[in-house]
């Protein structure tokens, strides 16, 4: 589904990503660990396309396509999803209208017509139950006056909604506590299927208890520096990073 | 012959024209004088420093049309709001329209300034309120000068009007360029609350000049809500000059809707005699191309304990410019007072512009006041996330705007007209959000 080939992205000529290569199968759960600023949050904003972001070498295939060209919304509807550590508070647009313009501006990108306003209804109360979001949110202004757990549960509603073929959490599990962590983690494990994929980018290992990653990546000064399986992310529970850094630099 | 001269040598006929005994007539003259000495405001006055209106005087403006014009009501339907009931005084190319108007005078007035100006039984109202809290400022004096025709509403004490009140003037383009002064007269007294609509509309490209004095006075506990829609033609300039005096425990709001047009210039001011009231003071301006829009404000706090919020978006687009200039004067009495101001601007182009000045003249001790001004860009990380949602640029752009703009928008208490102004914002932006905000 996903491959990156040697990327390396810089921001206002400052190189971050230096050579990432990963590949992503359908069905996969992958984890991206690593110390703060090894570059996690920027290759996932690199995936989903910020346009600040300049993409230096390397690519990034999406089924096959090199999908560098492409503006945000283009991946969106080619049903990549970026899960904000930080989303954005969009005032006067409840997250009912924000997410039924979401939906049919995907629609239309596909030829489709808008999605009738009875089965938006019916979608939307499944996925806001599956994530036990009562009605009163669905009408607050986007985001706006949210708690941490609520922006982040707001996340998934939206990637619910959206049904993308690639998930990319960034920090889904910072700021949330555990009962807000259950639930956004039982909300991501429904969604699982084996025609998409997760990228779970964390610090911790916390959310891989309950979300179970299949492939665990550290991630340090712009390199994919380890891969293994969940055992890993265990090892870094208990270790740390120090070792892996030690490891890299000797 | 220039318009000043045009202007100065047909008062006479204008004045002849009209009844030379009626109590106005000192008034008119005395305003012709000022006008004659003063002219137009020049970019020399401070208050006029970002607002040049040579380009839009050189025209050979038609003063006083001849021609009687008739519209079909289904021609400028549009233009009203119409999916509610409401009064409506019509007038085309500065003539009353009767055919598309709803006047009253059962339990209120809703009709004419020429009406009110001659007959006796408004003789009283007219000398107690009329010219009362205008200025005597030249393009105020220019416009008394020639106080011919308007809306003329007075709501007596203890009345709740149940339907707002809707002023168009329609500009038909039948003159090669016409110039019009439409004078209003609003009198809300105790306990009595009333919400107008006033727009102008030009109906081709011809050259239009609107200079319009609106004069509100709140009494005791009134609630006055004031709409101005201002979305007109290419070639239409407006400068509204609106006075509002209120009286203690008054709650009276102006909101000014500014997308269109040549060149716009709303001067505002409130005047608070008494104590316990609060004016609000909004606007949103969305421009592109080289339009000009330009608030000039003025809330004077005379007496203690009042409140008032000034609130004014503006997005700019090509080489449109705006000008803010909001000045809150809080006398040495008036302690107690909360005044607000604030100004944002979002910038979508390199050449467009803002001039932003807050200016508070504050000479009592014990007052809450604040201004805040900003100017910047679209956000690119709010941006970001729309888009990343599948949301294209464009209509991205326009979510962020609605948000940008929203407060000032919920604070319109017509649905009807807040649902029509949404639409005009989303024709202005070029979108269809598919649903209401």
């Amino acid at each position: 589904m996903l491959k990156i080939n040697n990327l390396h992205a810089s921001v206002e000529d400052k190189s971050i990503l230096k050579g990432i290569n990963l590949e992503v199968k359908a069905g996969e759960v992958h984890a991206i660990m690593g110390p703060n600023g090894s570059g996690k949050s920027t290759l996932a904003s690199v995936i989903a396309g910020k346009e600040e972001y300049e993409v230096t070498d390397g690519n990034i295939l999406l089924y096959g396509e090199d999908i560098e060209e492409l503006a945000a919304e283009e991946r969106a509807h080619k049903g990549v999803f970026l899960s904000f550590q930080y989303p954005v508070e969009i005032p006067g647009v409840s997250v009912t209208n924000f997410i039924k313009t979401a939906i049919n501006a995907n629609r239309k990108a596909k030829g489709l017509e808008d999605m009738p306003a009875k089965d938006m209804l019916k979608m939307i109360r499944e996925k806001s139950e599956l994530l036990e979001i009562d009605r009163k949110f669905l009408s607050r202004s986007l985001n706006q006056g949210f708690s941490g757990g609520e922006k982040k549960r707001n996340e998934i509603f939206q990637m619910a909604m959206l049904e993308p073929k690639l998930a990319i959490l960034d920090e889904t599990d910072s700021g949330l506590d555990i009962d807000a962590l259950r639930i956004v983690a039982n909300g991501v494990n429904k969604l699982k299927s084996k025609d998409n994929a997760v990228i779970l980018i964390t610090h911790y290992q916390r959310l891989l208890d309950y979300i179970k990653p299949d492939f665990v990546h550290v991630l340090y000064n712009g390199r994919i520096v380890k891969s293994g399986t969940a055992a890993l992310a265990h090892e870094l529970e208990e270790k740390g990073y120090d070792w892996i850094k030690e490891e890299v630099n000797a | 012959m220039d318009l000043k001269e045009k202007l100065v040598s047909s008062f006479l006929a204008f004045e002849n024209h009209a009844d030379l005994d009626g109590p106005i007539h000192d008034i008119r003259t005395e305003a012709i004088k000022t006008f004659e000495t003063e002219g137009f405001p020049s970019k020399k006055e401070e208050a006029w420093k970002y607002t040049s209106l040579n380009s839009i005087l050189k025209h050979d403006y038609s003063v006083f049309p001849k021609q009687e014009n008739a519209i079909e009501y289904s021609d400028v339907k549009k233009y009203f709001i119409n999916d509610i009931d409401t009064y409506n005084i019509v007038f085309i190319d500065g003539k009353f329209a009767s055919h598309l108007s709803q006047t009253t005078h059962d339990g209120l007035d809703v009709c004419l300034m020429s009406a009110a100006l001659t007959k006796p039984k408004y003789r009283l109202i007219i000398e107690n309120y009329f010219n009362k809290v205008a200025t005597k400022d030249s393009i105020t004096s220019l416009n008394t000068a020639f106080t011919q025709e308007g809306a003329y509403i007075h709501i007596p004490k203890n009345t709740l009007v149940n339907k707002p009140i809707q002023i168009i003037h329609f500009s038909t383009g039948s003159e090669v360029a016409l110039m019009q002064q439409p004078r209003n007269l609003i009198v809300v007294d105790e306990n009595s609350h009333v919400q107008i609509i006033e727009r102008h509309q030009s109906l081709t490209d011809n050259p239009v000049l609107t200079n319009s004095v609106t004069e509100i006075f709140g009494n005791k506990r009134a609630i006055v809500d004031y709409y101005k829609i201002q979305n007109d033609n290419v070639n239409a300039s407006l400068i509204d000059s609106t006075f509002v005096n209120q009286k203690r425990e008054s709650h009276i709001s102006v909101h000014t809707f500014s997308f269109g047009g040549k060149l716009t210039r709303n001067n505002l001011n409130f005047y608070q005699n008494g104590e316990h009231m609060d004016s609000t003071l909004n606007g949103i301006t969305i421009i592109g191309d080289k339009q000009h829009v330009d608030h000039n404000t003025l809330v004077h706090h005379i007496e203690p304990n009042c409140e008032s919020h000034q609130d004014y978006k503006g997005i700019f687009n090509d080489s449109a410019t705006g000008v803010f200039n909001g000045k809150v004067v809080v006398n040495k009495e008036a302690q107690k007072t909360n005044a607000f101001q604030s100004n944002n601007n979002i910038l979508l182009s390199d050449k467009a512009t803002i001039n932003s000045k807050p200016q508070l003249e504050i000479f009592a001790d014990d007052v809450k006041c604040s201004h805040g001004c900003t100017i910047g860009q679209l956000d690119d990380s709010a941006m970001f996330y729309l888009r990343s949602r599948g949301i294209p640029e464009k209509e991205a752009k326009a979510l962020l705007m609605y948000a940008f703009a929203n407060n000032v928008l919920e604070s319109v208490k017509i649905p009807e007209l807040k649902k029509r102004i949404n639409k005009l914002i989303a024709t202005k932006l070029g979108v269809n959000i598919g649903f209401d905000l």
